[in-house]
């Protein structure tokens, strides 16, 4: 199909949600409740009933401030998981809104396991037991009730920029339809996820897809911000998982769940032994992946969770866990003949992703969880500055987010003069979206995502080379990178689902410009494994507790630091 | 490595607008063939997230693992109701596992 047979579908609305993942839908809703006339739009690449992270639900809520705790004690415990280094601001705002909005989540329909007492059940210090296999439903039908509207198979691929730089909304195609899609907002809120399909992923060919991250969020939200010229920080503090071998399923379950420890291929246990001064087993988490990654570095592994305490009942109950968020580990299981209570279960760290919900890559935002760009809101994983958000945390960004910005609707003047060369940028932007349509010939998007990938990898401290890298190998990832960005008017789709696929890609580039640029600039290992430089191997509290952020101008990505403020004791 | 399409069970769902499986895959993976059955567009691009075997009315779905990752022949089939889901498991020997698991409050299904 070729350009001439799109159409271009224009639509107004009062505020715009980019991502009908799980902060997006909470945004969504909330907007609805503060201000019932309001028109809400959400535009979704998926569809809303079982997208994002949570397309196979959740076996906890893993932020929450149980009986004892507070969202002081909170701050200062994500601090310490962060080595230091985080936005408190951010943590503490979004921390005193983490109950209300488990509570409303419950009300809505979540099964949410009690004690007798009538509590919820903890499992480690923030996190309660869920039944959360349908957490995404449940929250589409909320969504629904509000009377939201929902745009589904809808990927959006750049803002609609006022003259004096504000967003007033958004462009994008329908992968089913193929219509262009352009969409002005009074607001915005960014709520795409992270980005997986950076690195080269522990498996490859048949598996490449059996990562931990959902493979289909791909960086769009970070790489429109790019583009548009947001400030972005922290892109330097990568996530890389713990998680079990092969099938790479979370291991939270086993640690915090079923009280299971990491052990060597020596049976000694390695988190005990050498980091007990960081906290052993409850060390902070890059700890607990540096760990294991270097002593199979150095000849000890494999590594294992060993969970052969376990007695037959408590088996099953952990495979019930399972099933509620990650079920095809219990296929792997149950091919493999693999019993956890009498065998240890063999982990390995994932390629590295960029998650600002577990590590704190995003936008830069204030505690309104307003970006750099007028008009535009970000929470979720999208969001900067604020690690281990997790579920619950990602729902008090997407409310307060939606507070903040029906505010800014209410409040705003006449509305902005839009751009002079709108109409020349729009079109601009319509030939970007669909020129891969028009070749004939040239690279397919899966071809340039390998290459990518490998880059990544062996220049940027993947898997194979034990998260590691130097200045050296930057600089290489860097020029690689650019030789790629030269390559994109090559990229060839032969249908609207490979459409989507190019520019998963493209934007995946984008992101990793900007990653490489933040890695280059630490000069300091602040977080060992998620970001490891063998030049500056140690960590220099009196240099670089601070945030390196960055924006991209006309020549290039520009390097800013910003001071790190200390809020609770 | 993705998902199987038995075509003897799978309807292609014709009464339907889009059939639900081609509907709520996050990652657009499923189309209807030219015979007018399902077909998963690429196996590798699969996340293994089972939301098409779950919701597909007719069980006509079923997840197959990675080979590099998996022996042949286990199976894991869920069965989704009002408020829970069962899940059978099946190991390469045949032996064979049941949870019952409730998903939504009773007063909300
Ligand atoms: C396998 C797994 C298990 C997890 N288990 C738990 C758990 O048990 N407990 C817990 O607390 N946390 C858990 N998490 C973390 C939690 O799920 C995430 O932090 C959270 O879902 C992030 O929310 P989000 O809204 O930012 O992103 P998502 O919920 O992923 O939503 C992003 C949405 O944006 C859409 N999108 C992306 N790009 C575009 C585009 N260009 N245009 C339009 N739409 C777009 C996507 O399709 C998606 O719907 C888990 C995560 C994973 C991956
Ligand atoms: S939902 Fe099931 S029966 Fe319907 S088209 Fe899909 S696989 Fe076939
Ligand atoms: S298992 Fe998930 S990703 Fe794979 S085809 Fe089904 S719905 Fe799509």
């Amino acid at each position: 199909m070729g350009i001439s047979e799109t159409k271009i579908e224009s639509i107004e609305t009062d505020l715009l949600i980019i991502g009908g993942g799980t902060s997006g839908c909470l945004a969504a809703v909330k907007a609805r409740e503060k201000a019932p006339d309001l028109d809400v739009l959400i535009l979704e690449k998926a569809h809303i009933e079982r997208s994002g992270c949570l397309a196979a639900g959740m076996n906890a809520i893993n932020a929450y401030i149980n009986p004892g705790e507070t969202p002081e004690s909170f701050v200062e415990y994500v601090r310490k998981d962060a080595l230091g280094l985080i936005r408190e601001d951010l943590v503490l705002s979004m921390a005193q809104r983490l109950n209300e909005v488990v509570q409303d989540v419950e009300s809505w329909g979540l099964p949410i396991k009690k004690d007798e007492d009538g509590n919820y059940v903890s499992r480690g210090r923030w996190n309660i037991k869920i039944n959360g296999e349908a957490l995404k439903p449940i929250i589409a039908s909320r969504v629904k009730e509000a009377g939201v509207n929902v745009l589904n198979r809808v990927v959006v691929t750049n803002y609609l920029m006022s003259e004096d730089n504000e967003v007033i909304g958004a462009i994008g195609f329908g992968v089913r339809d193929g219509k262009c899609y352009v969409v002005r907002a009074g607001a915005t809120i960014i709520a795409t996820g992270g980005t997986a399909g950076l690195y080269k992923p522990n498996n490859d060919g048949s598996a490449h897809h059996k990562i931990w991250y959902s493979p289909f969020n791909t960086g769009g939200g970070y790489a429109m911000g790019i583009r548009a010229g947001a400030e972005m920080t922290s892109f330097e503090m990568r996530f890389i998982a713990l998680r079990i071998k092969d099938i790479v399923a979370p291991t939270g379950t086993l640690a915090l769940g079923f009280g299971a420890t990491q052990v060597n291929s020596l049976g000694e246990r390695f988190m005990q032994d050498k980091f007990a001064d960081m906290g052993a087993e409850g060390a902070p988490t890059p700890i607990r992946v540096y760990g294991p990654t270097r002593e199979v570095k150095e000849g000890r592994g494999p590594v294992f969770m060993d969970t052969t305490h376990l007695t037959d009942e408590e088996v099953k109950e952990l495979k019930a866990s399972y099933l509620n968020m990650y079920p095809d580990l219990i296929l792997y299981w149950a091919a493999n003949n693999f019993d956890p209570g009498k065998e240890p279960i063999e982990i390995e760290g994932t390629e590295p992703y960029l998650v600002g919900g577990h590590a704190q890559a995003g936008y830069w935002i204030n505690t309104r969880r307003e970006t750099t760009l007028k008009g535009l809101y970000a929470a979720g994983d999208v969001a900067g500055g604020a690690p281990y958000k997790f579920v619950s945390g990602c729902w008090a960004e997407g409310v307060i987010a939606a507070e903040n910005a029906v505010e800014y609707i209410k409040n705003k003047q006449e509305s902005k003069s839009e751009q002079s060369d709108l109409t020349k940028k729009l079109w601009d932007e319509y030939n970007r979206i669909y020129a891969p349509l028009e070749r004939e010939k040239g690279v397919k998007p899966r071809e340039m995502e390998e290459r990518l990938q490998k880059v990544m990898d062996e220049y940027a401290g993947g898997v194979s080379r034990y998260y590691e890298m130097n200045e050296r190998e930057l600089k290489l990832a860097l020029k690689n990178i650019k030789r790629l960005q030269e390559q994109i008017e090559f990229l060839k789709a032969d249908n609207l689902h490979e459409l989507m696929n190019c520019h998963e890609v493209v934007d995946r580039i984008d992101v990793a410009e900007v990653l490489v640029n933040h890695l280059l600039y630490r000069r300091e290992t602040r977080w060992p494994a998620y970001q490891t430089r063998t030049d500056y191997p140690g960590r220099d509290d009196q240099e670089w507790l601070k945030f390196v952020n960055s924006r991209r101008e006309q020549d290039g990505v520009k390097m800013l630091e910003k001071s790190y403020e200390k809020l609770v004791k | 490595m993705g998902v199987e399409v038995n075509k003897d069970l799978c309807t292609g769902c014709k009464n339907s607008s889009e059939p639900v499986c081609v509907k709520y895959c996050p990652g657009d993976l499923l189309m209807i063939d030219d015979e007018g059955k399902a077909a998963i567009r690429s196996m590798e691009d699969c996340w293994d997230c089972m939301v098409c075997v779950k919701l597909c009315p007719h069980k006509a779905l079923e997840t197959k693992l990675p080979y590099q990752l998996a022996d042949y022949k286990a199976r894991l089939v869920p069965e989704i109701y009002r408020s829970k889901i069962i899940w059978k498991t099946e190991d390469i020997e045949g032996q064979c596992e049941v949870f019952e698991l409730q998903t939504k409050t009773e007063d909300s299904a």
